[in-house]
Parts: C-alpha cells; sequence; structure tokens
C-alpha cells in the first residue's frame, strides 16, 4: 500500500508540544553565551530630516554596552552600485529592491520614510535595560510633509526621494488607452477597487543572534530560506562561506520572512563591530509597525459584456503602495496583472501598473502576493456585472470558464494555465453547500421582513505557484549502513510539515520506515545550496528533488545489490513494503538497506540533486461563503464557508487540509477585520494586538471542505501548490457573501475590511438614496 | 526583590527585578522556554500558563506577583512517565499544530478551559479562545482537537 495520500500525523509534533520549538529567542548554544540584546532606537515620526542624534544619556544607562548610529557604521562596504534603469528601459519585475535613487539604507542616514524606521542600536545587558535606555536616545527631526496614501503619493506634491522627482517606483503592463475593447458591450460595469493593506502577523515575529567567531559569522534567523539569507547578509562586508546561517523553529512567516530584513544585516554588523555575540527578538508593536506588510492596491476597473452573461472584455489598472522602500520593484501588481483575468476566457483584456512610495511600513509578499488581489478583482466585478446584467452569477461564471479541453491555456495577460477544471469544482461546492436551498432561505428571509439576512458569495480562483521554477530546489538523501536515511533540503519549513511530507517520499520511494528518515534543513553549513520556502514551492520544487534523490539513491543502491547477490541488475528488485532488496522471482534471499548501504563506499550511499521545473503550475477551486448580516447593525456572521481545491494529487490529506484551513482564514480575516491604517500624517494606528484586528476563532465557523485532483504534468509527483490558495479565494467569497446579504438593499460594493461600522453605513447610504 | 514560586512542581527562589514579568522569570530565571511571547499586550495568548490551575497570560502578571504559588507550564503537562496530556495528544491527531508557536499558549488555555467545561459545545470553544491567536491553522484543527480531548478525558474520566 502507498503511502502517499494517506493521513500521516506529524513527526514534528510531539517536541513542539512537550518541550516546545527552538525559536531564535530559545537558542541556547554555547556559541550565544552572554549575548548582548539589541533595541532598535526607531523614527517616530513618518517623513522627517535628521538634524542630530544625541547617545550621551542612553550610554550612561545602567547596562548598556554602546549605542551604534550610522556614523558608527565605518567598518562596512560602500553598497555596490545599483544598476539604474535607463528611462527607456522598464524596471526589473523581479522580486528584488530598487536600488539607486530609491536604495534603502541600513541605518538611517539624514532622513527618515516611515515610523518605525531604525535610526540607532542599543546593546544592554538585558531586554528591559534596552528598553529603558532606547527612550534616552534623542533624535532631532525637521518634520516634512508626509505621504500617507496611495492618492498623497500620485499628486507628487511631496516627494519622498526628490532626486528621483517622482513618487512613482515603476510602472509596467500594456496600454490601456484603446476603448474599443468595449464596443458593442450591453452591459459596462467600472469602478474602483481598494485591496487594503494588512499585517502578515505570524505569531513569532522576526528576531536574529549572530555570534563573530573566528572569523565566522554564525546567525541564527527566523527566516523561510536560510540560503538567500546567508547572500543578503554578505551586506556585512563577509563572502558567503565566512557566514553560517541557521534557521532554527519559525513560527510562521506567511512571505514576510523570505530572506532578512535590515534589522537582521544591522545584528550581524553589530555582532561583528563590537565581538560581542548580539540577540534581537522583535516586539508586536515593532512587528506591527516595522515588518513588511502585504496588498495595499487600489484597483480601477473597467468590465463588458452582452446581456446574458457572456464577458466580452477586461481592463485593470493597479497602483500599488509599496511603502517606504520598494522592497520588490514591480514584482506585486505584474503578478496582479498577469492573474488579472482568473478562471475565465475574456476575449480582450488590459492590465497596467504603476507602484509608489508612501510613508508607510514597506510592503512585499504576503501569502499570495499579488494575486490575491487579481482574484479579490475580478471575482467581485463579476458580481457587479451578473448584478448589472440581471443574471445570476453562477450561470455568469460558468459561461465564462475556460473549459477543460481548453488546457494548456495561454490568458490574454500571458499566464501559460496547465490545467484546470474550473466548472467542476464550482458544482461540487454548490451541491455540498445547497445553492437552492440556500437561495430559497435568503429569499425567505427577506419576505418575512426578517433582521438577519442571508448572503451567499461564490469565488472560483486559479492561481500561479512555484512561479520561478527554474530555480528549483535541491535535495540529498543518504542511506546509511545502519539502515537509517538523512534528507537534506534546500526547502524550510514554518509550520507546513516539510519533515513528515519529504520523510513520506522517502518511505514511498525506498521502503525505509517513516522513523528511520531524519529531516535537516535551514543550515547553510549542512545545505549551502537551496531556495527556501515561498510561493507554495516546497512540495513540487522541494518535494520532487527529494523524490529525484531517492530515485537516484535506489538506482546506485540496485547496483550495489546486484554485485552483492552476484546477479544481473536488472534482475535486482527493491520490496518497498519490507524494504529489503530481492532478486526477481526469489523472495527467500534477501538484503537489508544496511547490508547494502555497509557494501557502498564510506558505508553510505548518497545522491545530490538540484530539481527544477521548467513551468510553474496552477491551482484552481471554488469557495463559497455564507454569511448572516444584521441589517440594523452592520454586523457579519460567517456561518459556512466550503470550498472545492484542487492542486493535484495530495500527498498527505492532514497536510492539505491545514493549508487550506489557514489560508481561508487569514483571506476571511481581509474581507471582514484586519487593516493596517495610518493617519494624515502617517502614524500609524493598528500598531499593536489591541488596535490590529487579527481574526481570533470566535469570528470563524469550520470549514467544509471538498478536494480534486487534476494532476500537472510539470513535475513528477503531479503536484501544485496549495499554501496560499485558500486565501486566494477565501477574501472575495466571503467579500461577495457580505455583499450579497444587502444587495437587494441598493448596495452594489463595500470596500474591505467589511466591519460593522463600513456595512451599516453602505445600508443607511443605500436607503437614504 | 526575592520571589520563589513553584513551576511545574519544582520550587524556584530568585532575586528579581521588582517589574519582572511572570513570562521572562519563566523564560530567563527558569529557563523555561516552551512559554512563548506574541504581543505586549495581553492580546495574543501565546504566553498563557496556569496559575494556581488557572490560566493567565503570564506577560501581564509580575514575578512578585505569582510569588507563593503554583505554575505550569507545557513542559509540566505530560504524566511523570512521559505520556502526554490528552490534549497534547489531542493535537498531534487532530493536526492542531502547524507552526507551533501559539501551541503552547493555546495547550494550556484549552486545558483550563475544559477544566472549567468537561463538555464544551464547539461554540463555547472558539468564545474560550477569543483571547488565543493563532495564524497558522485557521482554528479549525484547534477546535477539533479541543473537543476531541474533552471527549477523550471524560471517557477516561468514566473508566
Amino acid at each position: 500500500m502507498s503511502i502517499l495520500g494517506t493521513r500521516v500525523i506529524r513527526t514534528e509534533d510531539p517536541r513542539l508540544l512537550t518541550s516546545g520549538g527552538v525559536y531564535v529567542d530559545d537558542v541556547r548554544e554555547p556559541l550565544l553565551e552572554g549575548a548582548v540584546r539589541a533595541t532598535f532606537v526607531r523614527s517616530t515620526v513618518a517623513h522627517a530630516l535628521i538634524t542630530g542624534i544625541d547617545t550621551s544619556a542612553a550610554l550612561d544607562a545602567p547596562g548598556v554596552l554602546a549605542v551604534l548610529t550610522v556614523a558608527d557604521m565605518t567598518d562596512l562596504p560602500a553598497p555596490p552600485p545599483a544598476a539604474e534603469p535607463s528611462p527607456d528601459e522598464p524596471p526589473s519585475e523581479g522580486p528584488v529592491p530598487l536600488g539607486g535613487k530609491w536604495q534603502e539604507p541600513l541605518l538611517a542616514v539624514d532622513r527618515v520614510r516611515f515610523v518605525g524606521e531604525p535610526v540607532a542600536i542599543v546593546l544592554t545587558d538585558s531586554t528591559y535595560q534596552g528598553e529603558d535606555a532606547a527612550e534616552l536616545v534623542s533624535v532631532d527631526y525637521e518634520i516634512l510633509p508626509a505621504v500617507p496614501s496611495i492618492a498623497a503619493a500620485l499628486t507628487d506634491k511631496t516627494l519622498l526621494y526628490p532626486d528621483a522627482g517622482t513618487n512613482v517606483c515603476v510602472r509596467g503592463g500594456g496600454d490601456l488607452s484603446d476603448d474599443s475593447i468595449f464596443d458593442g458591450c450591453e452591459v459596462i460595469v467600472e469602478g474602483d477597487i481598494v485591496n487594503q493593506r494588512v499585517a502578515a502577523l505570524p505569531m513569532e515575529g522576526r528576531s536574529t543572534a549572530a555570534v563573530w567567531r573566528d572569523g565566522k559569522l554564525t546567525v541564527w534567523a527566523s527566516t523561510q530560506n536560510a540560503q538567500l539569507s546567508r547572500l543578503i547578509l554578505t551586506a556585512v562586508g563577509l563572502p558567503p562561506d565566512a557566514i553560517r546561517v541557521v534557521a532554527p523553529d519559525v513560527g510562521g512567516g506567511f512571505g514576510a520572512k523570505i530572506g532578512v530584513d535590515r534589522e537582521s544585516i544591522l545584528i550581524a554588523w553589530a555582532a561583528k563591530h563590537t565581538g560581542r555575540p548580539v540577540r534581537w527578538v522583535e516586539t508586536r508593536n515593532e512587528n506591527l509597525m516595522c515588518m513588511t506588510q502585504g496588498r495595499g492596491q487600489v484597483h480601477h476597473i473597467k468590465l463588458g459584456g452582452d446581456r446574458e452573461g457572456h464577458i466580452k472584455a477586461y481592463r485593470l489598472d493597479v497602483v500599488q503602495d509599496s511603502g517606504a522602500y520598494s522592497r520588490m520593484g514591480g514584482f506585486l501588481p505584474m503578478l496582479t496583472n498577469l492573474m488579472a483575468p482568473g478562471v475565465y476566457d475574456i476575449p480582450a483584456v488590459q492590465a497596467a501598473y504603476k507602484a509608489v512610495v508612501t510613508n508607510g511600513t514597506p510592503i512585499a509578499a504576503y501569502r499570495g502576493a499579488g494575486r490575491p488581489e487579481a482574484a479579490a478583482t475580478i471575482e467581485r466585478v463579476v458580481d457587479w456585472y451578473a448584478a448589472e446584467a440581471g443574471v445570476d452569477p453562477v450561470v455568469v461564471r460558468k459561461l465564462n470558464f475556460i473549459q477543460p479541453e481548453q488546457f494548456p491555456f495561454v490568458t490574454k495577460t500571458h499566464a501559460p494555465y496547465d490545467s484546470g477544471d474550473y466548472e467542476g469544482a464550482l458544482d461540487k461546492v454548490l451541491a455540498a453547500a445547497g445553492y437552492d436551498e440556500l437561495r430559497a432561505e435568503q429569499k425567505r428571509r427577506i419576505e418575512a421582513g426578517e433582521t438577519r439576512l442571508l448572503g451567499i458569495g461564490l469565488a472560483s480562483y486559479v492561481e500561479i505557484t512555484a512561479a520561478d521554477g527554474g530555480a528549483g530546489e535541491t535535495a540529498k538523501v543518504e542511506v546509511h549502513d545502519d539502515g537509517t536515511a538523512t534528507v537534506y533540503t534546500g526547502s524550510s519549513s514554518h509550520g507546513q510539515g516539510h519533515h513528515t511530507a519529504f520523510a513520506m517520499i522517502v518511505t514511498q520511494e525506498l521502503g525505509i520506515p517513516m522513523d528511520k528518515v531524519e529531516v535537516i534543513h535551514g543550515d547553510t553549513d549542512l545545505i549551502p545550496d537551496g531556495v527556501g520556502t515561498y510561493a507554495s514551492r516546497s512540495l513540487q520544487l522541494g518535494g520532487s528533488a527529494v523524490h529525484k534523490a531517492a530515485i537516484e539513491v535506489k538506482d546506485e543502491a540496485a547496483k550495489k545489490a546486484a554485485e552483492l547477490f552476484e546477479a544481473a541488475e536488472a534482475d535486482v528488485v527493491l520490496d518497498t513494503e519490507t524494504g529489503t532488496w530481492h532478486i526477481a522471482g526469489d523472495p527467500d534471499k534477501s538484503l537489508s538497506w544496511s547490508q547494502v548501504a555497509a557494501a557502498a563506499d564510506a558505508g553510505l550511499i548518497v545522491a545530490n540533486v538540484r530539481f527544477t521545473a521548467d513551468r510553474p503550475t496552477f491551482p484552481f477551486g471554488s469557495q463559497l461563503s455564507l454569511a448572516e448580516v444584521d441589517v440594523e447593525t452592520g454586523k457579519v456572521t460567517l456561518l459556512r464557508h466550503v470550498t472545492a481545491d484542487d492542486a493535484g494529487p495530495v500527498l498527505n490529506p492532514l497536510l492539505f487540509e491545514g493549508q487550506r484551513h489557514g489560508g481561508i482564514a487569514q483571506g476571511a480575516a481581509q474581507a471582514l477585520v484586519e487593516e493596517i491604517l495610518y493617519d494624515e500624517d502617517g502614524n500609524p494606528l493598528t500598531a499593536t494586538l489591541m488596535d490590529y484586528g487579527a481574526i481570533t476563532a470566535a469570528e470563524l465557523p469550520s470549514f467544509e471542505l471538498l478536494t480534486s485532483e487534476t494532476p500537472t504534468t510539470v513535475n513528477p509527483l503531479g503536484v501544485k501548490g496549495i499554501g496560499e490558495a485558500g486565501t486566494i479565494g477565501a477574501t472575495p467569497a466571503v467579500h461577495n457573501a457580505v455583499v450579497d446579504a444587502v444587495a437587494h438593499l441598493g448596495v452594489r460594493h463595500i470596500d474591505m475590511p467589511l466591519t460593522p461600522e463600513r456595512v451599516w453605513t453602505a445600508i443607511q447610504k443605500a436607503s437614504a438614496k | 526583590m526575592k520571589v520563589s514560586l513553584t513551576v511545574n512542581g519544582k520550587e524556584i527562589t530568585a532575586d528579581v527585578e521588582d517589574r519582572l514579568l511572570l513570562v521572562h522569570f519563566l523564560r530567563d530565571v527558569a529557563d523555561l522556554t516552551a512559554t512563548n511571547i506574541g504581543c505586549e499586550t495581553t492580546s495574543c495568548g501565546a504566553c498563557t500558563v496556569l496559575l494556581d490551575g488557572e490560566s493567565v497570560k503570564s506577560c501581564t502578571v509580575l514575578a512578585a506577583q505569582a510569588a507563593g504559588s503554583s505554575v505550569t507550564t507545557l513542559e509540566g503537562l505530560a504524566s511523570d512517565s512521559g505520556e502526554m496530556h490528552p490534549v497534547q495528544k489531542a493535537f498531534h491527531e487532530e493536526h492542531g499544530l502547524q507552526c507551533g508557536y501559539c501551541t503552547p499558549g493555546m495547550v494550556m488555555a484549552i486545558t483550563s478551559l475544559l477544566k472549567e467545561n468537561p463538555s464544551p459545545t464547539e461554540a463555547d470553544i472558539r468564545r474560550g479562545l477569543e483571547g488565543n491567536i493563532c495564524r497558522c491553522t485557521g482554528y479549525h484543527n484547534i477546535v477539533k482537537a479541543a473537543l476531541a480531548a474533552a471527549a477523550s478525558s471524560r471517557e477516561g474520566a468514566s473508566k
């Protein structure tokens, strides 16, 4: 029996459940003995020139070892000159920071651009001393007008980078001027949709510990990829092989821990500069002000079609808020453009984007990274169009879906979809939810004059995973002469269950039981080459690499077994049920893995591989959300959430479902409660969990999950990514459900988050018309 | 000031700052690092421990306030023979954890909740966990684990 596809409970858990994980703050390595605490002095204003920094009072405070400012950074190499794109050349669309005029410093030099920007570092014996001393560092600011929003940035009245002459840091996409694509459309909908800024909010914030000893820098970082972090840390002026990065247990990432931020580079530098081990663990307040945030787009859209529900043309104009520093260039809105038409075969699509800088926290990847924004808008706009045309939203979706026989399908925005059955997924969800009954109950409540009304929201999504399949992932599989196996993966677990999933693949291929398979990740001394975990890439690239390495190990072992049996290699077989080698047709003679490995050089059979994919994969699904809205108060209660998701063959249903649950919750959270806010001076209004409405158990129902498995040919496991799909589908499904509940009152749209205040206000405005 | 408290059955006495929080006492003085810190505002529940059997957020209790009391952390929940507590077991079996950071607080909060209400409904559990934030699981399997732990504890008690 195959172990793949079965509900194997996680091998990671017993340790996490009994002694707790070992996160950066828990690391008790001898090297970190006597580590000092780092506390950042952060800008208290959104936009200002720094006219002076006085550290004298802080230096006199108890327990203070050093107070470091930019003036102390004389031992750092100058940053390499960033390639400046020429005016006629589009900027890089990769997920890389913009350099040149838009360069982000490590510590503020003479200017700050967001509240929370690091200005100085205080090193103390204890955490409490650090907080006291940081208060004593006096920074003089000459306040500049703030640019707290996309709208303010677009006016270019105040510039964050005067040398650049504009706040627009990137432009891309196609031409939006040709309005003839809407010629002949009988129904046209047009308007703006805000995809608000939200926090990634991993439960463990950012943290770093660093030691400089005997010419080697060792860094423990809470990161989604140790190897990329090592490259980034070369900014301290060391070559990669003088740096070891360890990712211990990592308490969630959601895209905001891809690599490391400037703070981690500063901690590494501080350790090297002072010769003392240094540890930094951010507070939640710092986390909500300074960890990169997600979304932050405004869309202007236009969509047209006929009266029956056939969509003819779609235009999407995206403005991305990059925050104070452009950490990803045009990458996020470029993905939003790419995925603009979603699951629909739309004959004409126009999409373009620009990104602006504002005096807010930098925005980067957050679960979905550019794709949720595309899905949220097209799924909302399809409902606008359905309402305007007077056609059921199910009918509109079905009339326009890309059909199974059309795959592989290239959209008008050049997305090469691999496989899909969008109507199949929608039908599954409608049947499981009882769509017709729900519509009948919705109608009954309205007619009975009830005040708690039902809304039914649909979202059919497709998304792109492992977009950088060409970078691939590494794996090394070793079988030892004691019969155990060790897997070294360049992928990086921070909750997904890599250790269980990758061990299952080895067990499947080699027949070595799971309790004899150890999986190791996140240590650049052991795994110098690796890519890491983001973009829902771990199983399809990292898992495929483990699969490939296991097969190479098996091939090598077959040669050894043949020698030992004195048989032809072709006659040697591995029984994966028992993990023993045989000669075909002669089950009595057998060799164990330890016997075969013992015959190899150094008692070890090893394969070291990189798996690459030439194309990304496109998982898809449908979600239905049932919301109850109290029209007297605007309060929304999510009653049910039903999804049918398809990411190809499921390796472990337990892990697959867990990823979907978490994704749905984060997607629903954006629709209902979460939003990062600034006042007009750029002060953050949501910098603690008292103010930021992180979604809780009390606001969510249990989820109803259905699965289908349409394999891809892009990798040998046939799998696509599932890490982000839940989020991508849930936001529009919940959003559509809430608006649907009040649509009969004349409400066409409410921007997220759908707080009671917003819902109530929308109802009042509509009824006043 | 000198404080003395019993942590997981072991008495610990230390000279500490007046302002030392219980969570820092547990992590830095007792060197028990399972209890995590997720916020500074009593919002997230990652630091939940049992103080004389009742769940508290240890970031909002001074070590001095806990003097003379008995504290149980995740490390002290399994039996002396090392067998996992029903709540720990249920978390494992129902995939109630992913990154593991909120888990110690969740497990302690549910342990306390089930002591107060051995037969909770799903709604009771969801309301009871309002002060514990998880960012990975969407709470689905945490709620399932709590219900399973309640059922297995009742079964264990009726044996």
